[in-house]
C-alpha cells in the first residue's frame, strides 16, 4: 500500500520488505496487514454472495425443470472435472506454501509456489476452454438461443447450458484474475519485495485464491456428479 | 496477527519513533495546509483533484457528481409533473394547447413511450446514480474518517478507484440515455427488460451501468467497514464514536452484503439479452419471478443504504443544534445495526401480489419489525429535543422537517405493509407518495440537513444563513405539496406511470405540480446560496456550531492530513454538559455546568 519504490533510499540498503513504510495513515506495520486481511476477508464476503444468486438460479431450476438437468450434466465428463478439482487444490496448497514461504523469507521457494500456482491456474483454464468448452460449443451444447444441439430429449435443455455456462464463465473469469494478481506476486517476489516483515499481497492474493478453489468445491459436484 | 516477531523491528514501528521508521508526515509543513491550496497552475491542480487519494477531495468529487445527477433526475421530474398538468398527453404528445406539443409524436402510443422512458430515467438516475451513494460516498467519504480521528480511510487508491468506477458506470447509463432510453421502468422487470426486441443496446448499456456502479458501492462500503474497525484514533472505543459513524457503519455493511446479489442479478440479465439464456424470460421456461426475488433481495436492503447514513446525519445534528447531549446513544446506535439486519429479511414485500399467501403473511410480519428500531430513534430525536437550547439554524430546520416528513413516510409504511390494504393501494400514487416522503423527505431532506451542517466546514466558507432559510421553507412547503396530494390521489385509485388519467384527478395532480416548481425554486435558491459562499462567504470558524465531535478540532477547512496533531478522544461525542467545546469563543456557547455539590444526606 506503499508508493515508495523498489530502489533503494540513499543510505538504507536494507531489503525492501524490511524498509517498507505503511501507508502515512496507518500506525504501525502490523495495523496496516490486519486491514488489508479484513477488508480482503470482505471481498471473500462479496464473492460469495455474487455466487449465492448463480446457486439459487441452479436450485429454482433443477427442481422446476429436473429432467433437463439430468440429460444436461451427462454430457459432462466427470473425469474433467476431477482433473480441474485436483489441479486446483494442488493450487491452493502451493498458495497457501507461498505464504509461508513469504513468512520465513525462503524466495526461492515463494517464486517456485506462484510460479506453479500460475500454471495449475492455466492448466484448469485449457482443460476447461479446450477440452470442455470447446467441443460441447462446437457440437451446440451453447446456451439459450445458440443452443442448436440435435439429439436433446427436453425442451429445457438450454436453460441448463444457460446455467452452466454463467456458473462456469464467472468462475473461469475468477481464476483468470487471480491468474493475473498471482503473476503480479511472482515478478514482485522477483524484485525482492516480499519477506517476513512484509507479504501483505500474498496473504490477500492467498486469500482470494482460496474461495476461488472453494467455489469450485462446490460447482464440481452440482454440475457434474449431481444427475 | 503480526507481521513481525521480532521485538527490535516492532519497537522500530512506533508512531513516530525513529526518523527511519516513522512516517514523519504528521508534523509535515507541507500537509498543514488547507486540502483546498491549489497545487501549482490550473492543470496542475485538475491533475492533481484526479489523482488525489485524499478522502476529503474524493469526497468532494463526489458530491459534485451526484449533485449533478440529482439535478438531471429532478429536471425529467418536472417533466412528469408538467405532463401531469392535463389529463391527456399534451407536453409529451400529440395534441395540445400548453406549451404545444412540448415533445412531438405522430402517434398516442409513440407518446406514451416517451413518457415511459422519462419516468424510468427519473427512477434509474435517482435511485443508482443519486440517492445510493449520495450521503455515504460524499458526506461519509469527507467525514467518517475526521469523526474517528484518522488521516484517511483505510484503503485511498480503492476510494479513488470507487469514484472513478462510479463515473465510468454513469457514463453507461447516460449513454443508454442518449440513445433513447429505456422503458423498463427503474426496476427493470422481465419480461419488459428481456423479451422487448426494441432498445437492445440501450438496455444492455443500462444494466451494465448498474453492475458497474455496483461495483463502486462495494468498494466504498468494504473501505468504511475496514476504516471504522481499524483506523479509529486513541482512545475512542465503539461507543465513543459518533453515530453519524453508526450509521454509516451500519450502511457499509449492507452494502458490501446486499450489493454482489444485484450484482449477479445484471449480469445474469444482460446474458438474458445477449445469449437468451432463458432463466429471467418467460417465454424461454424463465421464472420473471426469480428475477424480482434476487431484485429485490438487493433494493430493499438499499432503502436503508439510503435512509441510514440519513438517520446518522439527524443523529448529529440534533444534539448540537440543541446543546444537549442525545438521549438513547447506544438505542440508537443499536437500531442502526437492527435497521441493517431486518433490511436483508423484508425483500418480499415488494412482490406480494406474486408470491402464495402464507409468504406474503410472513414478509408482512417482518416488514412490521422495521417499524420498531425506526420509531426508536424517532423517540430518542425527539426526547433529545426536550428542554434543549434549540437553534433554529437552516440546518435544524430541516432536521425538524425530517422528523415530520420521515414519520409521514415511516407510518404510511405501514397500510403498504398490510396484506389487505396493499392489495388496494399496489402500485398506486400512494406507493409513489410514499417512497417519496422518504427517500426524498427522509435522506434528500437529512442531505440537505447535512450539507448546511458542514459547509462551513467543508469548504471553509459560511453561507448566506437568511436565503438558505428562505430555501428551506420553498423545499418544505413545495414538497409537501408536491406529495401529500399524491396520497390521496392514490387513495382514489390514481395508478402509478400512467401518462394520462380521468379528469376528475385533475386539481390534486396541479396542484402537485405547481408543488414541484416551489420545490425546483427552493434547490435553486440554495445552489445560489452555496456558490455565493464560495465565491464571496466570510471564512468559516472552525467550530461554528461548537460541537465536540473531532472534525471540528481541526481547521476550516480540514489540512490535508486531517489533524495538526493526532487526536486522543478524551470525551464522549455529545458530553456537552461537560467540556468546552474544542477552537471556538466560550462565551458563544452555554458554559457546562459547575460539577454538581451532592448535597450531604441528612
Amino acid at each position: 500500500m506503499s508508493s515508495i519504490t523498489s530502489t533503494p533510499a540513499s543510505g538504507d540498503t536494507r531489503p525492501y520488505h524490511e524498509r517498507y513504510k505503511p501507508a502515512d495513515h496507518f500506525r504501525s506495520r502490523d495495523d496496516e496487514f490486519d486491514a488489508v486481511k479484513f477488508g480482503v476477508w470482505l471481498l471473500l464476503a462479496t464473492e460469495v454472495l455474487l455466487f449465492a444468486g448463480l446457486f439459487c438460479a441452479y436450485a429454482v431450476f433443477r427442481m422446476l425443470y429436473p429432467e433437463a438437468f439430468a440429460n444436461g450434466s451427462h454430457h459432462l465428463n466427470w473425469k474433467l472435472g476431477a482433473a480441474n478439482t485436483v489441479i486446483l487444490l494442488l493450487s491452493s496448497f502451493t498458495i497457501a506454501t507461498s505464504i509461508h514461504n513469504a513468512q520465513k523469507g525462503q524466495i526461492g521457494w515463494l517464486k517456485f509456489n506462484l510460479a506453479f500456482t500460475v500454471l495449475c491456474g492455466a492448466a484448469f483454464l485449457v482443460i476447461k476452454g479446450v477440452f470442455e468448452y470447446y467441443p460441447k460449443l462446437s457440437a451446440g451444447k451453447a446456451p439459450g438461443i445458440f443452443f442448436s444441439y440435435p439429439f436433446a430429449t427436453d425442451p429445457y435443455e438450454p436453460i441448463w447450458w444457460g446455467i452452466y455456462y454463467c456458473a462456469t464463465g464467472v468462475h473461469a473469469t475468477h481464476v483468470f484474475v487471480g491468474i493475473c494478481l498471482i503473476t503480479w506476486l511472482f515478478i514482485r517476489a522477483h524484485k525482492g519485495h516480499f519477506g517476513p516483515t512484509h507479504y501483505n499481497a500474498v496473504e490477500g492474493v492467498g486469500l482470494y485464491w482460496h474461495i476461488v478453489d472453494v467455489i469450485w468445491i462446490f460447482l464440481f459436484p452440482l454440475l457434474y456428479l449431481i444427475h | 496477527m503480526t507481521t513481525t516477531n521480532d521485538p527490535d523491528m516492532i519497537a522500530n514501528e512506533g508512531h513516530g519513533a525513529s526518523p527511519g521508521a516513522s512516517n514523519g508526515a504528521l508534523h509535515d509543513a507541507h500537509h498543514d495546509v488547507s486540502y483546498l491550496t491549489p497545487k501549482g497552475g490550473f492543470w496542475a491542480t485538475v491533475w492533481d483533484w484526479a489523482t488525489t487519494i485524499d478522502h476529503e477531495k474524493i469526497g468532494v468529487m463526489y458530491l459534485c457528481a451526484i449533485l449533478f445527477m440529482f439535478f438531471l433526475g429532478g429536471m425529467l421530474a418536472l417533466l412528469i409533473r408538467l405532463e401531469l398538468w392535463v389529463p391527456n398527453t399534451v407536453i409529451i404528445g400529440v395534441e395540445g394547447d400548453f406549451l404545444g406539443r412540448f415533445i412531438k409524436h405522430d402517434s398516442l402510443a409513440e407518446a406514451g413511450n416517451t413518457f415511459n422512458r422519462v419516468m424510468t430515467l427519473h427512477g434509474a438516475i435517482m435511485v443508482f446514480l443519486f440517492i445510493i451513494p449520495s450521503i455515504p460516498a460524499a458526506l461519509g467519504n469527507f467525514f467518517l474518517p475526521l469523526m474517528i480521528g484518522a488521516k484517511d480511510v483505510a484503503f485511498p487508491r480503492l476510494n479513488l478507484l470507487s469514484w472513478y468506477i462510479y463515473v465510468f458506470g454513469a457514463i453507461f447509463a447516460v449513454s443508454a440515455i442518449l440513445l433513447g432510453g429505456v422503458d423498463t421502468g427503474w426496476t427493470f422487470y422481465t419480461p419488459y427488460s428481456s423479451a422487448v426486441a426494441a432498445d437492445h443496446a440501450n438496455i444492455v448499456l443500462m444494466v451494465l451501468g448498474v453492475f458497474i456502479l455496483g461495483f463502486s458501492s462495494i468498494f466504498t462500503g468494504l473501505n468504511f467497514v475496514v476504516t471504522v474497525h481499524k483506523l479509529r484514533c486513541p482512545g475512542m472505543g465503539w461507543f465513543d464514536m459518533p453515530l453519524f459513524v453508526w450509521a454509516i457503519y451500519a450502511t457499509a455493511i449492507i452494502q458490501v452484503l446486499a450489493t454482489p446479489v444485484i450484482g449477479i442479478t445484471t449480469l445474469l440479465l444482460v446474458f438474458e439479452r445477449l445469449f437468451g439464456i432463458g432463466i429471467f424470460d418467460p417465454n424461454l421456461g424463465g421464472d420473471p419471478v426469480l428475477f424480482q426475488h434476487f431484485f429485490w433481495f438487493y433494493s430493499h436492503p438499499v432503502v436503508y443504504i439510503m435512509i441510514l447514513p440519513a438517520m446518522g446525519i439527524i443523529s448529529e445534528v440534533i444534539p448540537i443544534h440543541s446543546r444537549k447531549r442525545i438521549f438513547g446513544y447506544r438505542a440508537i446506535a443499536f437500531s442502526s445495526l437492527a435497521i441493517a439486519a431486518i433490511a436483508f429479511l423484508v425483500w418480499g414485500h415488494h412482490l406480494f401480489a406474486a408470491e402464495g399467501p402464507l409468504v406474503a403473511v410472513l414478509f408482512s410480519a417482518l416488514t412490521f419489525l422495521v417499524a420498531i428500531p425506526t420509531a426508536v430513534k424517532v423517540f430518542n430525536w425527539i426526547s433529545t429535543l426536550y428542554k434543549g437550547s434549540i437553534r433554529l439554524d437552516t440546518a435544524m430546520l430541516y432536521t425538524l422537517a425530517f422528523l415530520w416528513t420521515f414519520s409521514v413516510g415511516g407510518l404510511t409504511g405501514l397500510p403498504l405493509a398490510t396484506l389487505a390494504t396493499n392489495l388496494q393501494l399496489h402500485d398506486t400514487y400512494f406507493v409513489v407518495a410514499h417512497f417519496h416522503y422518504t427517500m426524498f423527505g427522509g435522506t434528500v431532506i437529512a442531505l440537505l440537513s447535512g450539507l448546511h451542517h458542514w459547509w462551513g466546514k467543508m469548504f471553509g466558507r459560511e453561507y448566506a444563513e437568511r436565503p438558505a432559510q428562505i430555501g428551506f421553507w420553498l423545499v418544505f412547503i413545495g414538497f409537501n405539496l408536491t406529495f401529500l396530494t399524491q396520497f390521496i390521489l392514490g387513495i382514489h385509485g390514481m395508478p402509478r406511470r400512467y401518462a394520462s388519467y380521468v379528469p376528475e384527478f385533475q386539481q390534486l395532480h396541479q396542484i402537485s405540480t405547481i408543488g414541484s416548481v416551489i420545490l425546483a425554486s427552493g434547490f435553486l435558491l440554495h445552489l445560489l446560496v452555496f456558490v455565493h459562499s464560495l465565491v464571496a462567504g466570510p471564512k468559516a470558524k472552525p467550530n461554528k456550531w461548537g460541537g465536540l465531535t473531532l472534525e471540528w478540532e481541526t481547521s476550516s477547512p480540514p489540512i490535508e492530513h486531517n489533524f495538526h496533531h493526532e487526536p486522543l478522544v478524551k470525551h464522549g461525542p455529545y458530553d456537552f454538559d461537560d467540556f468546552v467545546p474544542p477552537q471556538c469563543d466560550p462565551d458563544e456557547f452555554a458554559r457546562p455546568d459547575p460539577p454538581q455539590e451532592h448535597p450531604p444526606t441528612p
